[in-house]
């Protein structure tokens, strides 16, 4: 098993923002200004009420395993990986973000676990945004 | 509007073959439209309206039409993943009430198993994608997760899960097409490789080369045929997605499908004599039998546990012919197997041991993209030509 790969995302006109930030260490959101709604996956656009006002705003960077997989079979880049942790996480603003955990073995790895943001560098000007258990 | 009873399907068609490496996806679709207008009693000449989806090469229904010598009054590509084919029924079905087209054909046709096959390359314009692609997202790991969501929130086994795929298997050992035929016990199940917590090896479906086709005809047209037909009699679509990052993984837009097609048809859950369940992993069968109302929800492990999949004696007897589990999940695509083995138990024309008795009311059901993020549910209610 080696570390999971650092896939550089597709970054466009609407999400460069988001991955600058990731860049720097920082997970930031975006937050319509119309109707306050924390608006995921990040664009600007408000799926909730359709204004195209959206800010962005600073996120505390932690939350809870809402599920999580152990994948055992990796394919691609990821094949030399696994077992690693594929997870949805509950940022405490709400959203539900697709992300890894990192930093435990995956078998340690439980649904309601807190959970904080970690960046791994990707080499392009951006870094993906992982989790680690709060208590490590 | 509605479509109860506007059309028929006529004619049905499976390819026999699971890995078909010796002919184009071109070919593999004209030579199941071919069969399952063999099946109508029709020709190609009749066909004024067409339709696939993502499956088909080039400019879909342009480059097929052309390729199969059609002339149209009326297309359709849409594309929910899987559950395209049973979308394109219930959009036949709307095309022919309205009168924009009397012979509708649908086809299928594709070759994961001996070409390979790698995720639309369309997704990487996606605007989730930079969202999603960075995680090592596999197709069968964002099935676990929803897998390991339901355990979660309501106990659900892994044993449940293999239930499905015995039942499955159960079924595949008289479907001499079946990719696999072997019996498997759950101890099996459990014993294969975890490929993604929790689910193992063989709570997933087969990858097979492969097609399929359907003929969907106004009453008129059925009227003149000698062949028996099966009524459209309901039919619900709904796409679920993550719902600007609140998803909830544990039920499927079915929740949504499911009762518009009961509506329309003027049945319950209750009234299904055999249903075709979209069967791409076990979870997905658990999940969608519990948002189309055959059980409580959280209680899918229960039923399947009970034996309640299983043909012709359990309470919801389903994939009779081994599902995609078993038989048959030609370009990684279910659900058009899901409408043609519906139609079979509606002929009295599934295999013996496991055809239901006096099946007067069938169901097909499909879930195309993903129990993870987003996807197509599609439901089908569909009768015996004589209800």
């Amino acid at each position: 098993m080696t570390d999971l790969p650092e896939i550089a995302p597709a970054v466009t006109l609407e999400t460069r923002p988001f991955w600058d930030a990731t860049a720097e260490g920082r997970l930031i959101l975006p937050r319509c200004n119309a109707c306050s709604t924390v608006i995921w996956y990040p664009r600007l656009f408000c799926p909730s009420c359709a204004s195209d006002d959206v800010s962005w705003v600073d996120a505390a960077g932690t939350g809870t395993v809402y599920s999580f997989t152990v994948v055992r079979k990796g394919q691609g880049p990821f094949a030399p990986a696994a077992p690693y942790v594929l997870a949805y996480v509950e940022l405490d603003e709400g959203p539900r973000v697709m992300t890894n955990i990192v930093g435990c073995r995956p078998d340690d790895v439980t649904v309601g676990q807190r959970v904080v943001v970690t960046f791994a560098d990707t080499g392009e000007a951006t870094a993906l945004y992982r989790f680690r258990p709060a208590d490590r | 509007m509605t479509i109860r009873g506007a059309a028929l399907i006529a004619g049905v068609y499976e390819h026999p073959r699971r890995e078909i490496p010796d002919r184009t996806i071109p070919q593999i679709h004209a030579e199941v439209a071919l069969g399952a207008l063999a099946d109508a009693g029709l020709a190609l000449a009749d066909v004024d309206g067409y339709f696939c989806a993502g499956d088909a090469p080039g400019f879909g229904p342009l480059s097929m039409a052309e390729y199969l010598g059609l002339h149209l009054s009326h297309v359709d590509s849409t594309e929910t993943g899987g559950s395209s084919y049973l979308v394109h029924v219930a959009h036949a079905a709307q095309a022919i009430a309205a009168g924009k087209c009397r012979v509708a054909l649908i086809t299928l046709a594709g070759n994961p198993r001996s070409g390979g096959w790698e995720r639309g390359a369309g997704f990487s314009k996606a605007p989730e994608a930079g969202f999603e692609t960075p995680w090592g997202a596999t197709i069968y790991a964002g099935y676990a997760l929803a897998a390991t969501r339901h355990m979660h929130e309501f106990g659900t086994t892994s044993a449940q899960l293999a239930e499905i795929k015995v039942a499955a298997s159960v079924h595949a050992q008289h479907n001499r097409h079946a990719f696999l035929r072997d019996l498997v016990t759950v101890e099996q199940v459990l014993d294969s490789p975890l490929v993604a917590d929790p689910l193992h090896r063989l709570d997933c479906c087969v990858i097979t080369d492969g097609g399929g086709a359907i003929v969907v005809v106004a009453p008129e047209v059925a009227r003149d045929l000698d062949r028996t037909c099966v009524k459209v009699l309901g039919a619900g679509e709904a796409p679920k997605h993550t719902n600007n990052g609140r998803i909830d993984l544990t039920h499927t837009g079915a929740l949504w499908s499911g009762p518009r097609a009961f509506e329309e048809a003027g049945v319950t859950p209750a009234d299904i004599d055999y249903a075709s369940i979209y069967d791409s992993f076990t979870i997905t069968v658990l999940v969608s039998i519990e948002d189309l109302g055959f059980c409580e929800k959280g209680k899918g492990g229960q039923f399947v546990a009970e034996g309640g999949l299983q043909a012709p004696y359990g309470r919801l007897p389903f994939n009779t012919d081994g599902g995609g589990l078993c038989n048959n999940h030609p370009a990684n695509r279910g659900g058009m197997t899901k409408v043609v083995e519906a139609v079979r138990q509606l002929r009295g024309e599934a295999h013996p041991a496991v055809q239901v008795a006096d099946c007067e009311l069938a169901l097909a059901h499909g879930t195309g993209g993903s129990l993870a993020t987003r996807m197509g549910s599609a439901t089908l209610v569909l009768g015996r030509e004589d209800t």
